[in-house]
């Protein structure tokens, strides 16, 4: 019997119409766990670096993780990947909510796309039974309105439904998935989706999750909830309100926005408004929330209230979470009013509330610099609001000026040319990134900036605190109770860490040290990605409840798999490696490995250098960032090795070579003079 | 002579559904507290509590499965509350062959909320002690129970069946009952 998990994933080829429930090996779980692990090892066999992202061989997976469906709280994520039209590189993306579980009680572990259909479809997966169903008269269609035309056509309320809207039948590069409450935004998936002519996927199931351990496993559950109450009771004192709890940013509780406001960055990612903040605005946008805001709500099996159900005059109502509240209100140097109207129409077209916005704050950008024309923007309106609505529509709808745009800022930049590539300046590896442009290097965040693959720093961060504290006396009382730390040691670096002086940075974390903080905050976010834990109470909160001690007793009593920190902290390795032989496969060096240029003002080339390369040796990767032959054998991916030996990344004496040899890389390098690779 | 009254143990459930996040973790430890080894698995489907839950429409109503129903009512109702309207049914607790709430998915043998009754008993039922939110919050109390009045009541129901299908067929009945009962 197989505990957890359910054992079977399902294979649908959309070219050929065919449906398959197909076993998986118990091999893989114990080896790559299960959800990212497990999804990156069938597209490290099964897509090989040749595979454009728009190609019916292209594979879109849907998966749960090891331990969605299980009673452990907050454990819901579906995690989707694909290859990324945008960054050509492996996408996953994560969403919160209810299809995860549903799928596992349908009984299936992932639902594996490929090939593509030639009309509309959506797919129904009610427990044994699975169509695919026409959905012509879904095009078009909004993502939620999908939702609710789906469960009503089937008569299923109960149904939970991920549907792509305009943005993703179009193909647009930063189209998401949205799912309720919940939406997998970042790296185009919803686009791969819209190339495989699938509309939408709804799953019913009513099926049992078993557990091996049943008593043990309750009692950690139970755990786990006295430990969200405890730490709901008393917020980390000394940090900043955001920080302070568990879930994810409580974006739609919270009315002071000051913090937000007047640190990140307005317009393209270009003006900090430091003195934005006043009581009149916080006056207006609080009887905007307040006026909208219907009901905080959930995610599936878990007490937080990371989302609400918004309702704004004119406008039908929607689910929003976390920062897409403000996105789109700074980006158009707005109000709260505008940005929770025109996140109802991204949502309903399905776009990545990170980097729409600033797509759209880079077209006027251009226009004001007079790369782009008037012409280009036939009967724009005047006002900063309309122009984001018109830009919008063209966006998803890929009309004029709208189909460059839609490409993203990076491949618009190139095409539009003319020194266009200057204002696409707040990417990594050519996605939009989050707006912040700081002052002084933070050794910490430059590595996770640099090697992240998730590429979206709030998906790698967290655990360590952002700044050291400033009185002896906080420090100690933060580590007083820090139980989640995997060793002693990051007791130490904390308590010594100053706000000045010799120990503060960009210096002080060590190089050492940042990389043994960087290591621990990575492996509990690939942990999480692997079981379909939300990051809201594992790797993103300071002091989550689920950590790297109790988190091998949740596997072992829950999937029946036997598990402690090391071997937990292996697995986790195997398919953080192998996420990263992947792209390593498809071009990615470490030329591609930077923050933005003006992510800082203060920068320290010297030590930046010497934190990648020491990095890259800690983590077992040569200088180019390449996974050594020795590093690949230990983790048990010696058919990486031959891979890449076969491919020349790796020659026999083990050295990387710079050159990529993938024909994505030899593009890439055409299309980016800049590249040192 | 005084009679002694009954003590009676009322236990409730309040439901604030104003505070309900619909997040079904009533619905996951219901079934897994239920399952055989007890939370040897989890399927809400199986639960004795169920959420009606239609966020868009602003919809949150934990339902907690009552008698099972022979045969459907001979009419439905649908509430309007608030400009919400609700589902037909919706607030009905009733495993009842018109809907497929409240019954084991395999089997299709109606389910029915048992106040978490175990041995040693525990402190709250369990979807009350998953509920951190306090949509669900518990109650005991106890009453004095009007037994004298009931047997009266069951006296007067009884005389007014017996007229209507006569006093051996109810008697048939009651063997019949019996006998499945122990069985
Ligand atoms: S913490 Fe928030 S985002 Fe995470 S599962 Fe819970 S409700 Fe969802
Ligand atoms: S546990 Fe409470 S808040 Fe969650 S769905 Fe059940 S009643 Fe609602
Ligand atoms: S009281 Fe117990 S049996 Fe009844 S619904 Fe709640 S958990 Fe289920």
């Amino acid at each position: 019997m197989r505990y957890a998990e359910t054992g079977f994933n399902l294979e649908i080829d959309l070219t050929r119409r065919s449906i398959e429930r197909v076993a998986t090996d118990p091999v893989d779980t114990e080896l790559y766990l299960g959800g990212l692990g497990t999804s990156a090892k069938i597209l490290w066999d099964r897509v090989p670096p040749e595979v454009e992202p728009f190609s019916p061989e292209n594979l879109l997976i849907f998966s749960t993780g090891l331990l969605c469906g299980t009673p452990a709280p907050g454990c819901n994520r579906t995690i989707v990947s694909t290859i990324s039209p945008q960054t050509r590189l492996m996408a996953f993306s994560m969403m919160g909510g209810f299809w995860a579980p549903e799928l596992k009680h349908a009984g299936y572990d992932k639902v594996i796309l490929r090939g593509r259909s030639p009309g509309l479809v959506y797919l129904w997966i009610n427990n044994d039974k699975v169509e695919i169903r026409d959905a012509a008269h879904l095009k078009g269609k909004g993502a939620i309105e999908t939702e609710e035309l789906i469960r009503r056509e089937l008569n299923e309320p109960k149904a939970q439904v991920a549907a792509i809207g305009l943005a993703g039948e179009n193909r647009v590069y930063f189209a998401s998935i949205e799912q309720g409450r919940s939406s997998a935004s970042r790296g185009g998936i919803g686009a791969v989706m819209g190339d495989k002519g699938v509309k939408a996927i709804a799953v019913r199931g009513k099926g049992d999750i078993n557990m091996a351990r049943p008593e043990e496993f309750m009692e950690l559950c139970n755990g786990v909830l006295k430990y969200i109450k405890l730490r709901e009771d008393n917020p980390i004192p000394g940090v900043m309100p955001i920080l302070a709890g568990l879930g994810s940013p409580q974006e739609m509780k919270v009315h002071d926005e000051k913090w937000h406001t007047e640190n990140f960055m307005w317009g393209n990612s270009r003006t900090r408004r430091k003195d934005f903040w006043n009581e009149e605005i916080e006056k207006n946008w609080r009887a905007t929330l307040e006026n909208a805001r219907i009901r905080l709500i959930s995610c599936y099996n878990c007490p937080m209230k990371c989302a609400a159900t918004l309702s704004v005059p004119g406008f039908p109502t929607y689910m929003m979470k976390c920062f897409s509240k403000l996105t789109y209100t700074m980006a158009a140097y707005s109000d709260l009013d505008f940005g929770l109207k025109i996140a109802q129409m991204a949502t309903d077209y399905g776009v990545d509330a990170f980097s729409t916005p600033q797509v759209m704050a880079f077209a006027l950008e251009l226009l004001e610099a007079g790369i782009l024309t008037g012409k280009d923007f036939p009967d724009i309106p005047a006002d900063s609001e309309g122009r984001f609505f018109w830009l919008l529509d063209r966006i998803v709808r890929r009309e004029g000026i709208g189909d460059v745009l839609a490409n993203g800022t990076y491949w618009a930049a190139r095409q539009i040319g003319n020194g266009a590539e200057e204002f696409a300046h707040n990417n990594i590896k050519k996605h939009e990134q989050l707006p912040l442009k700081l002052s002084m290097l933070n050794p910490i965040y430059f590595l996770m900036y640099a090697t992240g693959e998730k590429i979206n720093i709030t998906q790698i961060e967290g655990q360590f605190p952002q700044a050291p504290f400033l009185t002896m006396e906080e420090r100690e009382e933060f580590v007083k109770d820090w139980v989640q730390v995997p060793d002693e040691k990051f007791k130490q670096y904390l308590l010594d860490w100053e706000p000045r002086g010799e120990k503060s940075m960009p210096f002080y974390p060590t190089v050492e040290m940042c990389c043994d903080i960087v290591d621990w905050q990575e492996r509990m976010h690939y942990i999480d990605d692997a079981l379909g834990m939300c990051s809201g109470l594992s790797s993103f909160p300071l002091k989550p409840p689920y950590h790297i001690h109790n988190y091998p007793k949740f596997i072992s009593s829950g999937a029946g798999i036997e598990m402690d920190e090391a071997r937990l902290t292996q697995a986790a390795k195997r398919y953080r490696t192998l996420v990263r032989a992947i792209n390593i496969s498809r071009g990615m060096r470490r030329a591609d490995e930077k923050p933005p240029e003006n992510h800082w003002k203060k920068r320290f080339p010297e030590l930046e250098k010497e934190l990648l390369d020491t990095y890259y040796k800690f983590k077992g990767w040569n200088d180019d960032g390449i996974p050594t032959k020795e590093s690949l054998h230990e983790l048990g991916l010696d058919y990486v090795s031959e891979e890449f030996l076969r491919r020349g990344i790796l020659s026999d004496s083990d050295n990387g070579s710079a050159e990529g040899t993938s024909v994505t890389r030899q593009e890439t390098k055409v299309e980016d003079p800049h590249h040192e690779g | 002579m005084k009679v002694e009254k009954r003590k009676k143990t009322i236990k409730t459930i309040r439901i604030d559904v104003d505070k309900c996040i619909g997040c079904m973790a009533c619905e996951v430890i219901c079934s897994a507290f239920h399952a055989t080894p007890k939370y040897s698995s989890n399927n809400p489907a199986r639960s004795r509590i169920r959420v009606i839950r239609d966020p868009i429409a602003d919809i949150f109503v934990p339902v907690y499965a009552g008698e099972y129903a022979v045969a459907e009512c001979a009419g439905r109702d649908k509430y309007t509350i608030d400009g919400k309207e609700y589902d037909e049914c919706a607030f009905c607790r009733a495993s009842c062959p018109s809907r497929d709430l409240f019954k084991e998915p395999d089997s299709g043998l109606p389910l029915k909320c048992d106040m978490c009754e175990s041995d040693p008993p525990q402190e709250k039922p369990l979807c009350v002690q998953w509920c951190l939110n306090e949509a669900l919050i518990y109650e005991v109390r106890e009453e004095e129970a009007e037994e004298d009045g009931k047997i009266e009541d069951l006296e007067t129901g009884l005389e007014s069946l017996a007229n209507k299908y006569g006093l051996n067929k109810i008697m048939d009945i009651v063997t019949r009952m019996s006998v499945s009962k122990k069985g």
